[in-house]
This record gives structure tokens, sequence and C-alpha cells, in this order.
């Protein structure tokens, strides 16, 4: 098997592994029930996360996606109830903000040749100052609109419901598979992670792939913002808080190389399963405490850290003999 | 001497002529603002307030400088904090003298930074990761210390930390007073700074020319790990009890943001500790302001955004190049940033 499909088999066996634990103990845990769940309660994330794969392929990192789901949310909840714009309008009026505000930051990191991380932390902080601003209370939807998606779903045999934000996350990901090893956008975002300074001399545009990357990055963080505001029917500026974290997380147990260059947009659906898992196994168990999660969560970051790092280690020593 | 002196002081000007400019434009609107006065032998007033509601900010600043100057960064820290404002409280409730409570404590600090440098230094880890690590599961470790609940104590000795005074000044500002001297002189004084900074412009050249890069890296995230220590029993200390869930939340991004307003550069190198414990006061000042003022705490968050924009833009490499001719008396740190690159 080539190095490059290691982390994600080794993703995928452990999930597998983790299910099999699971439905050992809990037999319930393999209903279509539990599968239809996991997919609706994460599906703000795994959509965000998406964005995350391919800022973190090119070598990158957004730190404002959480705000920008919270300003996402506070936005469509105060415009639903002080206008008579239907919500499909309000959808592509917070998507153009959204995809226009992670442009600008593309541009920024680009232009002003500075770190991500900082820019994206400025772009944090100024996402959720405009959600705060836009009002610091927790606001319900109560558009009938709403209601009527909330209650679109497609039924599994054995009672699960896929919902259409669980549905919504699925397409997302194909989306962006298709989008990652298909096209010439892809291929651009896999070569500028691999090193900047190649990238250009190879011909890739870098500034217009730099400012879609983030541009796209914004734009999925907005749709999940308004798959949160479906998920919970509200909008609220502290919603949402730490949302990048997990994102980065999922998006480094799904097998993505943090230096950017290598990595799967599927494997991150699968690291976004793993981390639902966890959660629902306590859920399940009862007994263990809610830490663990974040413990658990942390021990397995390390070990797909060290698991790449072997990996590395492993390929330099083949080059260096052949 | 006195050349020394006025380097230092250029280099401290923009963080004091922004801190100035707070300060008048605050004192303009809330005219109290600059009152002082003395009671029960001890000092009060929104000045003072400052410089203790900081003292949290200010210690992380402090190895937080020293990790960005070696080109990394410790995210680790916020999460350091609530699990050493933990292992405090649950030394302190379980029999252990204040000595022995401090001693337990720091320690824990130290490993949790030998641990993010150990990561970085021998596993070769990027910094972001190898702190994120820490960072995630910090939290769960600080709430299993715990055991979930927010764990209150009533050392007289403990709480004297965070809300006793010595010499007139509130304790957290006497800490964070000598303790950053002490770093500053260790660092100045010897030649540890300019090696550290040599690792953070070109860690494979130091390491060829002979530094002992590892140890260096270690040093730099122990250091943060002792500086997240203190600031975690600080916190704690302050309300009296350790709460694992809120406990230095979110404190690395104000960490970073102090070094970043006291102008060292993420690309790692040139550094000032001074600067950062002043980037640090700017910050708290403009909570402080902004609350005081009575502009809506909403405005908080962007104003913050638009000042690190502003000064991302003063720092960008291109940004210089272009108006070099403005600033002649910068140009001097510029080729060592341009070797960072």
């Amino acid at each position: 098997m080539k190095p490059k499909y290691l982390p994600l088999t080794a993703t995928l066996v452990i999930f597998l592994l983790g299910y099999v634990i699971c439905v050992a103990q809990y037999p319930n845990m393999l209903s279509t029930r539990v599968i239809g769940n996991l997919l609706t309660d994460n599906a703000f994330l795994g959509i965000a996360a998406v964005g995350m794969t391919f800022v973190i392929l090119s070598g990158g990192i957004d730190l404002s996606i959480g705000s920008v789901i919270a300003f996402t949310g506070v936005f469509l909840a105060v415009v639903l109830e002080h206008t008579s714009l239907h919500p499909l309008i309000a959808f592509a009026l917070v998507l153009a903000i959204a995809t226009l505000f992670g442009a600008a930051m593309g541009a920024v990191i680009h232009y002003l040749e500075m770190p991500a991380f900082i820019v994206t932390l400025a772009g944090m902080f100024l996402a959720r100052g405009m959600a705060f601003v836009l009002s610091i209370d927790s606001i319900p939807i109560k558009h009938p609109f709403y209601a009527t998606l909330k209650g679109l779903y497609f039924k599994l045999p054995g009672g699960g419901r896929i919902t259409l934000i669980g549905g919504l996350m699925l397409l997302v990901f194909a989306a962006g598979i298709l989008i990652a090893h298909r096209t010439r956008f892809g291929t651009n975002v896999y070569a500028l992670g691999g090193g900047t300074a190649t990238s250009r001399l190879m011909g890739v545009p870098v500034a217009a792939t730099t400012i879609r990357i983030y541009a796209l990055s914004g734009l999925l963080a907005g749709l999940s913002g308004i798959v949160f505001s479906l998920y919970t029917s509200a909008g609220y500026s502290l919603a949402a808080v730490g949302v990048e974290l997990d994102a980065i997380t999922a998006v480094v147990i799904g097998g993505t190389l943090l230096t950017g260059g290598s990595g799967f947009v599927a494997g991150t659906l699968v690291g976004i399963l793993i981390q639902g898992l966890i959660q629902t196994y306590i859920t399940f168990d009862g007994s263990l405490s809610s830490w663990w999660t974040k413990i658990l969560i942390g021990l397995l970051l390390f070990a797909f850290i060290l698991l790449q790092k072997g990996i590395i280690l492993v390929s330099r020593h083949r080059q260096q003999r052949a | 001497m006195t050349s020394f002196l006025r380097l230092y002081f250029n280099r401290l000007l923009p963080q004091l002529i922004a801190l100035g400019i707070i300060v008048v434009a605050v004192s303009l609107v809330f005219p109290g603002f600059l009152n002082l006065q003395i009671q029960n032998g001890r000092l009060y007033g929104s000045l003072v307030d400052i410089l203790n509601r900081g003292a949290p900010v200010v210690l992380l600043a402090i190895g937080m400088t020293v990790v960005i100057a070696t080109k990394g960064i410790d995210l680790s820290v916020g999460a350091v904090m609530a699990i050493c404002g933990a292992t405090a409280a649950a030394a302190i409730t379980s029999g252990h003298s204040l000595a022995a409570t401090l001693l337990i404590t720091l320690g824990v600090g130290i490993l949790c930074g030998l641990w993010n440098g150990v990561l970085v230094a021998v596993l070769d880890i990027q910094p972001i990761i190898a702190t994120l690590v820490l960072m995630v599961a910090g939290r769960g470790i600080a709430q299993l210390v715990t055991e979930g609940a927010i764990l209150t104590f009533n050392d007289p000795g403990l709480i004297f930390i965070g809300s006793g005074s010595f010499a007139g000044l509130p304790m957290p500002v006497v800490i964070w007073l000598v303790f950053g001297t002490l770093v500053a002189m260790l660092v100045r004084r010897t030649a540890l700074g300019m090696l550290i900074e040599a690792v953070g412009i070109n860690r494979q050249a130091s390491t060829l020319s002979g530094v002992l890069t590892p140890v260096l890296l270690i040093v730099a995230y122990v250091l943060s790990g002792l500086c997240a220590a203190i600031a975690g029993i600080i916190a704690a200390a302050d309300i009296r009890g350790a709460d694992a869930n809120n406990a230095g939340l979110w404190l690395e991004l104000d960490a970073i943001l102090a070094v970043v307003v006291g102008g060292t550069s993420l690309l790692g190198g040139r550094f000032s500790i001074a600067a950062s414990v002043l980037g640090a006061i700017i910050i708290q000042a403009i909570n402080t302001g902004i609350l005081l003022s009575g502009f809506p705490p909403e405005f908080n968050l962007i104003i913050k955004a638009a000042i690190i924009v502003f000064i991302l833009v003063l720092q960008s490499p291109r940004f210089r190049t272009a108006f070099a001719f403005l600033v002649p008396a910068r140009g001097a740190s510029k080729p060592s940033e341009r070797a960072a690159k």
C-alpha cells in the first residue's frame, strides 16, 4: 500500500474497531437511528471541517469559523425577526457575506505576507464582535419555513432518519472530495501545501488560489452557520465557541498532514464520526464523565501526529535507500 | 549605558504612545480614571485595577514571548492554567501546606511545558499542533482533577496571592513585576536571549553553529508552562476556587495578541519581554476603558480586531519595504526579519 493512504486507512480501522467495541457492549448502537443521529448532530461541524481541510491542505489555518457560524446564526435570527425577507434570500445574503469575509482574510494573508494564524485570529474577533453588535441575546427563530425544513428527512430501514442537515453534510463532503481530486483548483491547493515557492515556479496562481481557499472556508462556515441555526432554531452570539478546534482536530485525526500538501477530505468525515462516536459512547454509558471525551480526543490527536511522523520517517528512509 | 537606555526606550516607544493615547482618551470620557487613593495601606484606582486584572495575561505573555521568539507558539497555556488552578485547589484542600501546594503546582506547570517542549524539540512536531494536544486534553485533565465541580478553598495564604497586597500594590502586580524582571534579566544579562533569537531566525543554522537547539526549545516551553502555572494560581486564588471550565479560557489568544501588540514578530527572532508586558497592559486598558467609558462591551472584540489589523499592516514585510523611507530608524531590524522568511 502506498504510504499516503496509511493515515486514512488507520483512521478508518480505528473508527470501525471503535464501533465494534461499542456494539459489543451496547448492541443497540448498531441501529440506523444511532447512525442517523450521528450524522445530524455533527452536521454543522462536518460542513465547517470540509472548509478547514482545504485550508490545512494548503498549509494554512482558519481560526475564524466558529465565530462565523455564530455571526451567521445571529444575522439570520435578526433578519428573520425584523424583516419579511424569505429565509432563502437571507441564506443567500449571509453566504455572500461569509464568502467575502473569507476572501478578504485570504487577500490579507497573501498580500501582507502575514501568518494565517494571526490574520484569522483577527477575523475570529471581528466576526464574533459583529455578532455581539447585532444582538447579545439568544433570539429564537420561529419562521414557518424553518419548521418545514426541519420536517424533511429520508427514512432509513430500522427507524433511523437522515435529516436534511445530515444529508447536506454528506453532499458537502461529496462535493469536497470532487473539488479536491478532480479540479484544477484542488490540485493547486495540494501544490500550495507542498510549498509556496515551488508552486509559484510551477505556475500555480498563488494569489487567486489563496483567496479562493479562504473564501471557500468562509462559504462553508456560513453554510455550517445556517445548518447550526436550523439545528438549534436560534441565533446566539456566544454559540459555537471553539468549533474551529474541533474541526482542526477532526482534520488531523482524519489523516491530513498539518504541514499541508497531503491528506483526504474523506478522512475528515471519518475524523468527525470518531469524535461523534466517542460522545455517543459516553452518552450510552451514562456513568463516564464528559471530560473523558476531551482527554480521549487529545490522546487520539497525539497518536495520529505520532503516526504521521512515523510514516514520514519511513518514507524518507526508503527514498534514501532507493 | 545611556545609549543602551535610549535604544531600549526607542524600542518601547510605539507601545508607550499607544498606552498613553488610550489612557488620555479614557480619562477624557471618564474623569475619575486617573484617580489614585491609599486605603488601609494599599493603592486603589482604575490604573491599579488594570495592572491587577491584567496579571494573568501579563504572565502568560512573558512565557509566550520567549516561545514565539523561537518561531513557535504555545496554544496550551489557557488549559495549563486550568490544570494548575485545579492542582492548587486540590492540593490545599487535601491538607498540604501552602509551600508544598505551590511547589506541586509549579511542578505540574513545568511538567506541562516539558511535554510541549519534548514534542516540539525532540519529536520535531509543528508547535501549533504539538501544543494543540494539551489544549484539547488539558481542560479534560483539569476537570478530572476537580471531578467536574468548582473546588473552593479557604486557605488564607493561598487567597493572599490573589487578593492580598505588598508594599501598597496588589499581590498579583508584585508577582508579575518581580517575575518579569527576573526573566528579562536572565535572558538579557546572559547570552540566553541572543541564542533564543538565533534559534527563531534559523534553527538549522544555529544547530550547525553549535547552539544546543533542543535544550533551548524545551527551556522556552518550560518557561511558558511555569508562567501559566503562576497565572493559574493567581486566577484560582482570586476567585477562591478552581473552575476547570472557565479558568484561562481563551487567554492563550490574548497572550499571543499581547506579544503581537508588543511588536515581536510571529516569524520568530527579535523579542522584547518589556514590550509584550506593555502589550498585555494595553489590551487590559482597552477592556477596562471600554467598560468605564460606558461604551457597549459588544464593541470590545471589534476594537481588538481593528487593532490587530492595524499592527499587522505595520509589521507586514511588504508594507515596510514600500514605506521604508518613512521609518529609517527601524531599518536595522529588517534584515533579520527577511532572513526569517
